[in-house]
Parts: structure tokens; C-alpha cells; sequence
């Protein structure tokens, strides 16, 4: 049954600084794009690493009701991927081998619903519109289209939660608007769970379904976005006044005022 | 959605590639001929160590004729024993050292470069050579063995403890938590000045007879290669490469950042502790054998990833074949630049790597 991903207990701590203690998130609904919100220090990475099985954590991780824990690091990170918030590295590696290489890591390559590996890469990378980039190297790539690879990578090895740290940070307007589009569409296609870390309140607000609010490993808020998303919380996560006004065409617009 | 991209003329609004079989087709016509390209290359660098190695068997300062060396190799009994011992004591594992030698370096060089995210990483940059030369001046200036060694290997033996033992602490530090790369390298750099003071020490307190031997040592010469050495070397290297090669798709995601490698299900220190052991063993019995051999592993790394990209499938194999190479016809050089002389292979691999170690620092393209 496809109940979603549910963190309950969270505990990290980095030597003896405590970044979050107890949490409890989700569940992060599936064939939904969830965001987590909130500034600088907050626990979102951590969260997200948490999830993935990546760093010491306690706690216990679900996705569709199987407690991810009892899986192998490898079978892990198959189910759930994390994306990291670096960019894939200027490798003198071509693009397509880099997603080959993706999928080989764990020595386990993910069935492909036609034809081999490479028309399974070439498809990824169709999907993020970049399948034009596929013989070129990536030490020859701005950083945006790393970006771009990066996410090819993870969809690539077809999990079944996503789990993005600022997939947009080194994108320009067009391609954040094109890869949220891009991210909508596959997870409702596939029926995962993709949870992504975020700090563009408007794209939150317009383009997640399910967000959470974080400061200092504490929940502020969580829910949908128009619940979430208030002056309110905003005051309260990030010290701002702020508004959400409903534009002309009546999609909802955070404007900030100022500090509060 | 498109990025924009200066080297094709923008394509449609919508996809850059109007139908995706026909290009799926294309790129992977152009995919195979790369591979069969760096198949292909690696088949010509195989060759071109043959030739290397026959050149280096043929050329030399006996006089011999290449066609009574060949005669020696295939009917040792026919010939006188002078000229047996010339062609099997001498000629023949040379030869085959400079090949076993370089292999293991360039291996070890590349396996060290990757897992420790550095273009400098080398066993001769992070110490290793500089323990061995340690080692080795315990057994030549003090006399200390270790038991059960005959003396044959007394010297190669200590050389061998303490490049492993560099090695491991390498590998300690790595394994700190909270470690990065960038700690080990450091810590390797340390290592190299630490015991070349150790060196210089002992050194200040050797009579003059094992300060000769000590010297010639760290010169590095393939003229200690024996059969049981070669053996051993070519044995490791047999048993190890085929490791290095399993590991490669994880050696190649390690390269694309250590975080994105461990999201991918890469156990990242398992990883680099293996790496780290091949490293140890390959490097260290290359370099207790024949002494300090600078820049091979250095330089052959860079120019294996300049010939075939970062595919560890081709890049490892081709980065053991380039060191090879360069050793082997480093090893021709320092039999024939000087007659009657040879030269201290060391010395002539030190300096072939330094124009090449110049370029890549000034060149950083690649490995940043």
C-alpha cells in the first residue's frame, strides 16, 4: 500500500551539537512534490540525509509502510535517493557514462521499460531536456546543466522517493519553473514520493503540494501550502513581515514587507 | 524546456531532439565507436610496451645482436654461459621489472588520485617512496633486519614494512571521522617531509660506504630486479588489478563528489579503504624493489585520463598500460644515453615526469 514517507523519532546530532532531536515529519504523500521550507541552519539537509540513510541518525524511516532501516545501505539508497547539493563534479567523463555509471554503482542496474541501458539514459535525459548533452563531457557543462544531470542520475536509477537538496539552486528562471514542472509530472507518473528542499516561497507555494516548515529542528507548520505558507509562520521561521497575496490571475504571491 | 548550448544551433522550443530513437540510435553509433576507440588505444599502448620491451631486451651495452639474444631466449643451453647470464640474469628481468614497475604505479597512482579527489596523489607525492627510502637506509646504514630475512631481501624487506606502514597511516587518517581528502593529502605530505629528515639523519651518521649505497638506492635503479622479486611484483599485480578493475563503476561515481557517490548507494569508505590497500601492496613492492621511482605514478594517471576520459573501465587499465610504457622506455634511456653507463632509472623517469608534472600544474583541466 502506498501510505508515503513517514519520519518518526528523528534524532541527529553533529558531535555534541544537537540539530534535530525527536522528529516527527510526514507522511510525504505520494505522486506529490513536497518542499521543506525554512532558513539557513535550520535541519532541512539534515533531514533529508536523515531520511536517506546517509550520516548517523536515529530513528525510524517508512516509505509505503516498509521501515527502510532493515534494508542494506545499497537496496536503500535504491529505494529512496538522496540528491546532494553539490553539483556533480567537472569530471572529464561524458554525460551519458556519467548516468551509466549512476545506475551501475550498486552493481545493479534498474530494468528498463525498453530497450537497454543507454536508450534508458538517452530517455532520462530527454526528460530534463538535455538529451543533446549526452556525448559532450561534463568537465565542458555549465553549472546549471549539471544540475540537470545530477537529477537525470537520480531519476535515472528509478527510486521510489526522491530526495532533492536545492535541485534548482544553480538554475536560471526558465529551468526552475521547467524542472518543478518536470519533477510534478514524473512523480505523478511514477507514483513516488519526491520531498525537496527549497527556499523560493512562490515556487513553494505555487508548484509543492505538501510542505513543512523548519527552524531549528523544530516543525513550524506542515501541510498544504496555502495552510503553510502564512504571514504567521513566516514571521515566526524567518523573523519577516510578510503577505500572501492572490495575484491577478489568482495564484497566490509571497510578498515581504520587511523584518519584523 | 533547452539549455542553451553554443556548440548546436537551437533546436525546437519544446525538446532539443525532435525524435529520440533516430538520436538514440546516433549516439549510441557514436558511443560504441568511442569505446572501440579506447579499446583501440589501449591495444596500441600494449603494443607499443611489446616493442618497448624488446627494445629494451635487444639494446644494451653487451654488443650482443639482437639475433643472438633471441637464440639465448629460446635455446639458453646452446649458448656460452656468459652470454646466458647476460640475456636471463640481466636483460630479460630488466626489462620485464620496468613493465611489472611501471604497472603498478600507474595503478596505484590512479586508484590514489581517485579516491582521494586530488591530481597530486601519488605514492612518490604522498610518501610512500620516501618511507620505503627510510626502510631501506635502516637496513643499509644500521644493519636492522628483520628476523628471518636473508640478506638478499634485507633491504627491500624494511623498504617494504615501512611503505605498507605509510600506506595504513594514510588510511588511518582517512578513516578519521570528519577526515576530507584534503586532511590525508596534508598528512601525506607531511609523511614525505618527515622522512626525508629521518633519511637525511641517518645519513649524517652512515660511513661513507653506506652512504654510497644509500644514495644509489634512492636513485632508484631497475639493475636490482631478480627473478623472485619480479615474481612476486608480477604476481601482485595479477592478483591486484583485476580488484581495482571490479571496483571501477564505484571508482568512477567516487569521482563525480563523495557525497553524490553515497547517495547512490556507494559505501564510500569501504571503498577508499580498499583502494588504499591495493595502493599499499602494489606500491610498496614496486618501490622497496627498485627504490624510488618518482612521477610515474603521478604522471601516468593524467595521461590516461587525457587519452581515454574518466571511465575507471578504460582509465584504470589504461593508466597501469602508460605507466608501463613510460617505464620501459625510461628504462631503454638509462641503458643507452650514456655508453657503458646505466643510469639510475629513477633518475631518468624524474626527469621525463618533471615537463609533464610542470603542464598538468599549469593545466589543471581535468581533475579539479
Amino acid at each position: 500500500m502506498k501510505t508515503g514517507l513517514l519520519a518518526e523519532h528523528i534524532c541527529v546530532h553533529y558531535g555534541r551539537r544537537v540539530v534535530l532531536d525527536d522528529l516527527n515529519v510526514g507522511p510525504f504523500p505520494v505522486g506529490h512534490v513536497s518542499a521543506l521550507l525554512g532558513p539557513n541552519g535550520s535541519g532541512k539537509s539534515t533531514l533529508l540525509r536523515a531520511m536517506a540513510g546517509l550520516g548517523e541518525s536515529r530513528g525510524t524511516v517508512t516509505l509505503d509502510g516498509q521501515d527502510l532501516s532493515r534494508l542494506s545501505f545499497a537496496q536503500r539508497t535504491r529505494r529512496c535517493i538522496y540528491l546532494p547539493q553539490t553539483l556533480p563534479a567537472t569530471v572529464h567523463i561524458q554525460v551519458l557514462e556519467s548516468l551509466l555509471a549512476a545506475q551501475h554503482a550498486t552493481g545493479w542496474t534498474p530494468a528498463q521499460p525498453e530497450g537497454d541501458a543507454v536508450d534508458g539514459a538517452l530517455r532520462m535525459l530527454d526528460v530534463f531536456g538535455i538529451a543533446d548533452l549526452a556525448m559532450r563531457y561534463m568537465d565542458e557543462l555549465s553549472g546549471g546543466q549539471r544540475q540537470l544531470v545530477g537529477l537525470a542520475q537520480a531519476l535515472g536509477r528509478q527510486p521510489d522517493a526522491l530526495l532533492l537538496d536545492e535541485p534548482l539552486s544553480a538554475l536560471d528562471l526558465h529551468h526552475q519553473f521547467a524542472v518543478m514542472e518536470v519533477l510534478r509530472r514524473e512523480t505523478a507518473r511514477r507514483g513516488i514520493v519526491t520531498v525537496m528542499v527549497l527556499h523560493d516561497l512562490n515556487i513553494a507555494v505555487r508548484m509543492t503540494d505538501y510542505d513543512v516548515i523548519l527552524r531549528d529542528g523544530q516543525i513550524i507548520a506542515a501541510g498544504p501550502p496555502r495552510d503553510v505558507i502564512t504571514p504567521d509562520t513566516l514571521r515566526a521561521t524567518y523573523d519577516i513581515t510578510a503577505r500572501v497575496e492572490t495575484c491577478s490571475r489568482g495564484l497566490p504571491h509571497v510578498m515581504v514587507d520587511g523584518l519584523s | 524546456m533547452r539549455v542553451p548550448d553554443q556548440s548546436r544551433p537551437a533546436a525546437s522550443s519544446s525538446s532539443p531532439v525532435p525524435d529520440l530513437s533516430d538520436y538514440a540510435r546516433q549516439v549510441r553509433q557514436t558511443y560504441r565507436a568511442l569505446l572501440r576507440r579506447r579499446i583501440g588505444i589501449l591495444g596500441v599502448m600494449g603494443a607499443l610496451i611489446a616493442g618497448s620491451v624488446l627494445l629494451d631486451f635487444c639494446l644494451g651495452p653487451s654488443g650482443l645482436s639482437p639475433s643472438a639474444l633471441v637464440r639465448t631466449l629460446l635455446h639458453p643451453h646452446d649458448v656460452s654461459a656468459g652470454q646466458s647470464v647476460i640475456v636471463w640474469q640481466i636483460r630479460l628481468p630488466y626489462a620485464l621489472m620496468a613493465v611489472c614497475v611501471g604497472a603498478a604505479l600507474g595503478l596505484a597512482g590512479a586508484e590514489m588520485q581517485t579516491v582521494l579527489a586530488n591530481p597530486l596523489a601519488s605514492p612518490f607525492t604522498l610518501g610512500v617512496s620516501a618511507a620505503a627510502a627510510f626502510g631501506a637506509s635502516l637496513a643499509i646504514i644500521m644493519g636492522w633486519g628483520i628476523p628471518g630475512v636473508s640478506d638478499a631481501w634485507v633491504v627491500s624487506a624494511d623498504a617494504f614494512v615501512f611503505a605498507i606502514g605509510s600506506v595504513l597511516m594514510l588510511d588511518m587518517v582517512s578513516r578519521r571521522r570528519g577526515a576530507g581528502t584534503g586532511t590525508v593529502v596534508l598528512f601525506g605530505i607531511a609523511l614525505v617531509f618527515a622522512f626525508h629528515a629521518l633519511v637525511s639523519l641517518l645519513q649524517f651518521v652512515a660511513n661513507e660506504d653506506a652512504l654510497q649505497d644509500l644514495v644509489f638506492w634512492t636513485m632508484g635503479s631497475l639493475t636490482r630486479a631478480t627473478w623472485p622479486k619480479l615474481d612476486l611484483l608480477a604476481a601482485a599485480c595479477v592478483v591486484v588489478a583485476p580488484l581495482s578493475f571490479r571496483a571501477a563503476w564505484k571508482l568512477t561515481v567516487l569521482r563525480m563528489g563523495e557525497e553524490r557517490a553515497a547517495s547512490l548507494g556507494v559505501d564510500v569508505p569501504r571503498v577508499r579503504r580498499g583502494a588504499l590497500l591495493r595502493v599499499s601492496i602494489l606500491s610498496a613492492l614496486a618501490v622497496s624493489f627498485v627504490g624510488t621511482i618518482g612521477f610515474v605514478g603521478l604522471v601516468a594517471p593524467h595521461i590516461a585520463r587525457r587519452l581515454l576520459g574518466e571511465d575507471h573501465r578504460f582509465y584504470l587499465p589504461g593508466s597501469m598500460l602508460v605507466g608501463a610504457l613510460v617505464m620501459s622506455l625510461s628504462s631503454v634511456a638509462a641503458r643507452n644515453l650514456l655508453p657503458g653507463v646505466v643510469i639510475p632509472t629513477g633518475i631518468v623517469t624524474a626527469l621525463v615526469g618533471i615537463p609533464f608534472f610542470l603542464a598538468i600544474v599549469l593545466r589543471r583541466r581535468g581533475l579539479s
